[in-house]
């Protein structure tokens, strides 16, 4: 089953850095995903989170706050 | 303690170049060697410990401890003290102003937090380290503690919850102490440590280059400016001075780093340190673009009467010190 990953952010620098990170991570490595984008904060907020950007991989919370390396995200979504 | 920097910057300006000393050149190249050594070394020094303090205590820990704890007035200057320990992007003011007014803290304390957060963070800390000393450093952070601390209370006296959008008051309204306890995952230092360097680097990476644009400026300006220049136009006993300075300070944002750097030298040639200071929470402490994403959840009216309570206070603030130094 594909996973599913959502990037949390509502638009700044570091969420757009963390979208093009874990892209890059899913083509490169052809993991079965879908990159979601969520940036209405009303989505955002249900997620209980306090800052982004967030990495929610199949509905689990595993980073907030930062940027993960490419390693980082790869170990994450695997 | 920085003295093996001077005569690194010693022997690059007159063994290795053959400069002669006393020329306008050889001060500046000289001042900007030193300066930018000292001034990455402390700066990565603080943002490293900085991110090791966070990584125990990031920022749910701080917002379930301002939800269950009674803490009979004392929660301003917590919410500030707090905001010092942990670093502030202005892209997550939103999701944060949220979390804190869900999870049941009152609106002035969600404030004092908003203040003091950007204003005392690594980066200034760091700066101001290596540019002023520890003294004016020390200054500073109070300062800055008792900013958001009184900002909060002006603010939370206020009543300004009915300037949030309507679906701000919606939260409010379901607004609960949060029960659930922050699971702390358990790391060890050394599982950490990866992720502590990792967000250095990148902090570091962000103000690196404005940091070294700001002392070349400096560093020219510290050569050519005869000292003392300024002070027939920004003396102390020009009233007009510090809200000026403030004034220009707020649209400033993204080369805040690269303007303490500048501000040092004009301090030096004999701005008076109290103006400098409330430009420099101006620029720090006040942005528009966080003004701009704070529009999601405040109306035009609140965001303003925000602004000019934390400006007016930095205002004061810079009387204050003029009067003392």
């Amino acid at each position: 089953m594909s996973k599913v990953i959502k990037i949390l952010g509502t638009g700044c620098p570091k969420c757009k850095q963390m979208t093009a990170l874990v892209e890059e991570v899913v083509n490169e490595n052809n993991i079965d995903a879908q990159v979601v984008k969520v940036e209405d904060i009303m989505d955002i907020m249900t997620y209980n989170v306090l800052t982004t950007p967030v990495l929610v991989i199949d509905e689990n919370i595993t980073v907030k706050g930062r940027v993960p390396g490419k390693q980082e995200i790869l170990e994450l979504i695997k | 303690m920085f003295d093996w920097i001077v005569r690194m910057a010693d022997w690059i300006v007159y063994d290795v170049l053959h400069l002669r000393q006393g020329k306008h050149l050889t001060e500046a190249l000289h001042f900007f060697i030193y300066d930018t050594v000292k001034i990455l070394l402390l700066l990565f020094v603080i943002v490293f410990l900085m991110g090791i303090v966070n990584s125990y205590f990031p920022i749910d820990k701080v917002r379930n401890y301002l939800s269950r704890k009674k803490l009979y007035g004392l929660e301003y200057l917590m919410a500030s003290l707090f905001g010092v320990v942990t670093p502030f992007c202005s892209c997550s003011s939103v999701p944060l102003f949220i979390g804190f007014v869900k999870g049941g803290i009152p609106l002035g304390v969600t404030f004092a937090f908003l203040v003091t957060s950007p204003l005392v963070n690594e980066v200034a800390v760091g700066l101001f380290l290596g540019l002023f000393g520890w003294k004016t450093t020390l200054i500073y952070v109070l300062s800055g503690i008792l900013l958001g601390t009184i900002s909060g209370m002006i603010l939370q006296r206020l009543r300004l919850e009915r300037y949030l959008t309507p679906w701000v008051k919606q939260v409010l309204t379901n607004a609960q102490r949060e029960q659930d306890a922050f699971v702390a995952g358990k790391q060890t230092f050394k599982q950490r440590l990866p992720i502590i360097w990792q967000e250095t680097r990148n902090i570091l990476k962000g103000v690196v280059p404005y940091v070294i644009v700001g002392i070349a400026i400096g560093g020219l300006m510290h050569g050519y400016i005869p000292e003392g220049f300024f002070e027939r136009y920004m003396s102390k006993s020009n009233i007009f001075a510090v809200p000026v300075a403030t004034l220009l300070a707020v649209p400033m944002y993204s080369n805040a780093s690269g303007i303490l750097p500048v501000v040092q030298v004009l301090v030096a040639k004999g701005i008076p340190l109290g103006t400098a200071i409330a430009f420099m929470m101006g620029v720090v402490g006040l942005s528009l673009p966080e003004a701009m994403l704070l529009k999601k959840v405040m109306t035009f009216k609140l965001i303003g009467i925000f602004f000019g309570v934390v400006t007016l206070c930095i205002i004061i603030s810079g009387y204050i010190f003029n009067v003392i130094f």
